[in-house]
């Protein structure tokens, strides 16, 4: 009987070093937001190749997409990421908090470590039947909006914030009207989807809305799925600049010996290769050449970012999405 | 199944040891980790947590919603169990995979499905919306998106039973001079009743932690359409364990306080039915 046990415990043993072995060296994980399976999908090839020649290894690159809340959770319980690549600030901030990222990770990379932007925008119904030009159009009674969960959700979030920014610029506005522009836009929406994807098949599939109001990136994928006749783009007169930071988890490239190879990986984001992939992916490149060359698909449109504005998301984190922020507040009045 | 002082069978303290290290592991630690977790937070925070305005509309929605699912799984799924066991006709081998569906099918798949369904444009939504029904984003869907998923449990726990139940019973009913609904009322359903009561317990506890598929039919809306589970993973997005943690034992409690009153009511019907009509109390 004992001599079973040894056994098996031997062999557990030696399967898990081996695998620990074989994981260690040529190999980067890296953990990853939803929707950018299809940017990574077609730039990891691209960095292999890099990586080659650079140093003439091969490397092996592994992804995980989800929810990225979620994904920084388990990160921070133990998952060995070499770098994660998140849509939203606050997220590699609590991996800052734990101590897994450098505290100054945003100034490790150039222009606060996201290599590509984004914008959230309006998409209406072939021909624009309500005429909805600009945040303004959303609140008025009978519209109705289509978004995700504004609390729950990274790009919930970041259009609950537009919204509040566009507010602030109205005449005479301070937060409680803000706040109250925000809440007669939430109060237009029938419902709060589960997220990006699921308010886009909300719209698009269930006829569901007047207006969903999306990353500019998801228009072109809803166009690749459902075709362009169905929809119309629509540029808010000012929106939200929405960053997508990535950092290196020092705990793990330390541990694994593979800060070059992540360091790379990242740094590679920003050649013209990787700014290139980003704006075929419909993200705006930083590199301003390459979104010159690709201004047809890129309209101009005035922008703020959340540290303009909010002062950063470790400040708009607690004021508007913790339990008890503004967010709850609007529905509390009631 | 009672337990007696001298155990003639071998093994029992193996398999008794074996029950608890088994369900120790699986159920107490994760269950104790939850309450350790829980325990940091002061006996106010966790009050003010536990009775936010928004929590307690979300224990109506989520409890509410999963009595009036359950009940109609109880209702419908002792039909289905009955027709697939007592009747023979075409296809009921089909029928009978059918039910396994809801157990089988990711509930993220399942509440997709639902929601586009039941949507002002969906197959059956767009015959239900000029009726001015709405399914879909509303609590209403949540009790079809627990309705489908808890199915399977009435009628898995009720065929077995119904097989047990020998023709010869009714038979005798009849020539005793029963008529058929005193046969159904007075012979069934006692016997098939405290099966039927275990089918609706799993059912109902099925749909209180239900997640996946519930919120994508819900609509999500606070203090409308928002269920529990909903608000813990809102406070697991703000990195905030403990207060989900808070959540989770309300939840828990509430769960096992029910279950606790299922099962004594259970009890109470098997030893009533067991003294009125002791020939078909040994149900094993």
């Amino acid at each position: 009987m004992f001599r079973v046990i040894r056994q098996l415990f031997l062999t557990l043993v030696l399967t898990l070093s081996a695998s620990l072995v074989l994981a260690e060296g040529s190999s980067l994980l890296n953990v990853s937001y939803d929707v950018a399976r299809d940017f990574y999908k077609d730039y990891n090839p691209m960095f292999q190749k890099h990586w080659k020649a650079l140093s003439g290894e091969s490397i092996e690159l592994k992804q995980s997409h989800a929810g990225s809340s979620k994904q920084v959770r388990a990160v921070a319980d133990g998952l060995e990421a070499d770098v994660v690549t998140m849509n939203q600030a606050s997220d590699v901030d609590f991996l800052a908090e734990k101590g897994l990222v450098a505290r100054d990770y945003a100034k490790k990379f150039p222009n606060n470590a996201s290599p590509y932007t984004s914008t959230m925008v309006f998409i209406v119904r072939k021909g624009n039947p309500k005429g909805l030009k600009d945040w303004g159009d959303l609140v008025k009674p009978g519209v109705q909006v289509i978004l995700p969960h504004p609390k729950n959700t990274g790009n919930g979030r970041y259009t609950y914030l537009a919204a509040w920014g566009y507010a602030l610029t109205q005449a005479g506005a301070n937060d409680r009207a803000a706040q109250d522009f925000v809440g007669r836009l939430l109060k237009n929406a029938p419902l709060f989807a589960a997220g990006g994807r699921d308010a886009t098949t909300t719209f698009m599939q269930r006829k569901i809305g007047d207006v969903l109001i999306s990353f500019e990136s998801e228009a072109e994928l809803i166009a690749r799925e459902f075709g362009k006749g169905e929809f119309e783009v629509v540029y808010p007169s000012l929106s939200i600049l929405t960053e997508f930071p990535v950092a290196i988890i020092d705990k793990v490239v330390d541990k694994k010996g593979t800060r070059k190879a992540a360091q790379a990986y990242l740094d590679f984001l920003w050649s013209p290769v990787g700014q290139e992939n980003a704006a075929q992916n419909y993200l705006r490149p930083r590199n301003q050449e390459i979104l010159k060359k690709y201004a047809a698909q890129f309209p101009p449109i005035k922008t703020f970012s959340v540290d303009e504005v909010f002062g950063g998301w470790a400040k708009a984190y607690p004021t508007h999405f913790r339990d008890g922020g503004t967010f709850d507040q609007i529905y509390q009045q009631k | 199944m009672s337990a007696s002082r001298r155990q003639i069978l071998p093994g029992f303290g193996l398999s008794l040891a074996c029950t608890l290290a088994y369900l120790s592991l699986l159920i107490l630690l994760p269950l104790s980790g939850l309450a350790f977790r829980a325990s940091h937070l002061s006996p106010a925070e966790f009050w003010a947590i536990a009775t936010g305005e928004r929590a307690l509309a979300s224990y109506r929605v989520t409890f509410g919603a999963s009595l009036l699912a359950a009940t109609v799984n109880a209702f419908f799924g002792l039909i289905v169990a009955w027709i697939l066991v007592r009747y023979s006709f075409p296809g009921k081998r089909a029928i009978d995979a059918l039910v396994d569906l809801p157990f089988a099918l990711p509930t993220a798949v399942a509440g997709i499905t639902l929601a586009t369904l039941y949507a002002d444009n969906g197959w059956i939504g767009r015959y239900l919306e000029p009726l001015g029904v709405k399914v879909a984003f509303t609590p209403f869907g949540i009790v079809v998106a627990l309705t489908f998923i808890g199915l399977p449990f009435v009628v898995r726990t009720l065929q077995p039973v119904i097989e047990d139940i020998e023709p010869e019973v009714e038979e005798a009913a009849a020539s005793l001079g029963a008529s058929r609904w005193q046969t159904l009322i007075r012979v069934l359903f006692p016997a098939i009743f405290p099966a039927l009561l275990t089918g609706f317990t799993l059912a109902f506890s099925r749909s209180v932690g239900e997640y996946g598929s519930v919120i994508f039919i819900a609509g999500n809306m606070p203090l409308i359409s928002e269920i529990t589970p909903l608000l813990i993973i809102s406070k697991l997005e703000q990195y905030d364990v403990v207060g989900a943690t808070a959540l989770a034992m309300v939840m828990l409690v509430i769960s096992f306080v029910m279950l606790l009153a299922v099962n004594a009511l259970q009890w109470w019907a098997a030893n009533r039915h067991s003294e009125c009509s002791p020939s078909m109390g040994a149900r094993r």
